[in-house]
């Protein structure tokens, strides 16, 4: 054991305390704080149906998914605006191939959607990696860029999505009685987090994003970790896309719109740092099913769109203002 | 007494390096042999931190040769210098501040375990409390988070790190520019140690007193050129401050 230096009073309670830092677990106060809220005043309104709380589970499952593709950019430095425009360029390239080959839809539709996230992520990444372009404007651009090549592609239609393997993999169908949609959330969380926590990407992640400099000269390839979160975002937000298009059986244009500020609060929520350096896997995933079932009961509770987005962006503002003072003190 | 213990673990010979149209350092050479402390004094701005920015790999040279154990080698990236056995501890120390202790002595160079390859950390963590036991890093744990910590106590993780990895030579960039009597105590302490495991090591120090301590010989830098090379027995404080100051 190390000896503690003489300014710190080693009491066991003391360090303890130290250890656990409350910022961390600000998410999931709020979490409970806010479903026992909803669960006693919607007690009435079938807020704790079995049915409705699934139902969040699945409505939040491609923004869960998102979110963590944007806990690791976050963590390297970076931040990602584009994920948005390109769940629906994923979802609508995936519908597109579908039915133009509707013999092999299934893995064309895969490969198309996966293959359109990725591209978009491998195009910030040699951006922003290697031609050193600020992350916030260079996805602030793509965001646009790809928004505008979703529209044209497809004239602003929906393009419907009718292969029944794809819309039960990606959506409506279940194995042994879990939805799909489920399945998919526990298995990008887990592997998510095992990732974010366990492996040494994760831990050269984490280093870029508190101090490049510090990574670079004890051997960390900077440039190729700053291009992997952008591939990885982007391939998340083309799985997102596809369960989008799995679950509504049809794509649009519009699909992935409004989840970039839903997203960008859940994660910071959850815990992970806008500046990078650290962050949450497992605190993503609470805190976008924090802002799933916030949607829900304030919906349930009757409060017009205008009123639900008051609502929302002040327990968001709460909740970033809570989880970020330690690191403003 | 150039015998093979003492053969020099690193030669300089007539470094160059311009930035553009600015010479940074001009036909240097200089020998550390191993088990030596070579200290390198000079004026701000005298290129000694382009030096060990050089030695480290993170600048090319323009032109010069750099050997390691006599032999030539060319030294792109810091990874290159840290594979000849070079460690360095920068003024900026070069940790990361929200990662614990033991992620930050393993930082690049993390332990894993099963054929999944996850982290290590019950190891790292040992070899950390090991270590810092070892080297009297007086620190909470090995849990503790590196902006909780003072800057001694930075500057000894920061050490630690280059001592525990380094296998030819350490360069110290100031490092105990920010410390106080007793850290330093400690710090010069370590060096002692880093001699006894016989490599190598090139400071740079602005306190006289301290070089005058620690070093075997002592390297003047004037704008980029060498102006001398002394054996700390051999010389005095005057010398040295009149060939920093040129007067």
């Amino acid at each position: 054991m190390s000896a503690s230096s003489p300014a710190a009073p080693a009491s066991p309670v003391r360090s303890v305390l130290a250890r656990i830092n409350l910022q961390q677990y600000v998410v999931y106060v709020g979490f409970l704080a806010i479903f026992l809220f909803f669960a006693v005043v919607l007690r009435d309104s079938g807020f704790l149906t079995q049915r409705n709380l699934v139902n969040i589970v699945l409505q939040t499952a491609p923004a869960t998914i998102m979110a963590i593709g944007l806990v690791f950019v976050l963590s390297a430095g970076d931040i990602d605006l584009s994920f948005g425009s390109t769940v629906a360029v994923s979802a609508l390239c995936a519908a597109m191939a579908m039915a133009a080959m509707p013999a092999a839809a299934f893995p064309v539709g895969i490969l198309a959607g996966l293959g359109a996230g990725l591209l978009v992520g491998a195009i910030n990444g040699v951006l922003i990696a290697w031609l050193r372009l600020p992350s916030f404007l260079v996805t602030l651009a793509t965001m646009g860029l790809v928004a505008g090549i979703g529209r044209s592609l497809t004239q602003l239609r929906s393009i419907p999505v009718t292969d029944p393997l794809f819309t039960g993999i990606f959506g409506s169908g279940s194995l042994f009685g879990v939805p799909s949609l489920v399945i998919w959330t526990v298995v990008a969380v887990a592997i998510g987090h095992v990732v974010y926590r366990q492996t040494r990407f994760g831990a050269h992640v984490l280093a870029t994003g508190d101090n490049a400099r510090a990574a670079q000269v004890t051997g960390i390839k900077v440039s190729r970790i700053r291009l992997w979160v952008f591939m990885i975002s982007g391939g998340l937000a083309g799985l997102a896309g596809l369960l989008y298009a799995g679950r509504l059986q049809a794509a649009k244009y519009t699909l992935g719109e409004t989840d970039l500020m839903t997203v960008i609060a859940a994660v910071i929520v959850g815990g992970t740092l806008l500046n990078g350096g650290k962050g949450s896997v497992i605190g993503a995933l609470v805190g976008s099913l924090l802002m799933g079932m916030l949607n829900n009961g304030l919906i349930l509770m009757g409060l017009s769109v205008s009123d639900q987005m008051i609502v929302r962006g002040l327990i968001i503002l709460v909740a970033v203002a809570v989880s970020l003072r330690e690191k403003t003190r | 007494m150039l015998d093979t213990a003492n053969a020099p673990v690193l030669e300089l010979s007539n470094i160059r390096k311009a930035f553009g149209g600015i010479v940074a350092i001009e036909d240097f050479s200089l020998d550390v042999r191993a088990g030596e402390v070579v200290a390198l004094v000079g004026d701000n701005g005298a290129g000694k931190s382009t030096l060990i920015k050089i030695i480290s790999g993170v600048h090319a040279p323009t032109s010069g040769a750099i050997r390691i154990d006599g032999q030539e080698v060319s030294m792109p990236n810091a990874t290159k210098a840290r594979e000849h056995g070079i460690e360095v501890v920068y003024q900026d120390l070069a940790l990361v501040d929200q990662q614990p202790v033991y992620m930050n002595l393993f930082l690049g160079r993390e332990l894993t375990k099963g054929p999944l390859r996850v982290l290590d950390r019950r190891r790292m963590i040992a070899e950390t409390e090991r270590l810092v036991t070892e080297l009297d890093v007086r620190i909470p744990s090995a849990h503790a988070t590196i902006s909780d910590l003072s800057g001694g106590q930075r500057q000894g993780i920061a050490i630690a790190r280059a001592t525990h990895w380094a296998r030819k030579l350490v360069l110290l960039d100031e490092p105990t520019a920010a410390l106080g009597v007793a850290e330093t105590a400690k710090v010069e302490k370590t060096v002692a140690a880093l001699k006894s495991r016989n490599i190598g090591v090139l400071i740079i120090s602005h306190s006289l007193d301290q070089v005058f301590r620690l070093s075997d010989r002592i390297c003047v830098l004037r704008r980029g050129k060498q102006i001398g090379v002394r054996e700390t027995a051999k010389t005095d404080k005057n010398e040295i401050v009149s060939m920093i100051t040129g007067v």
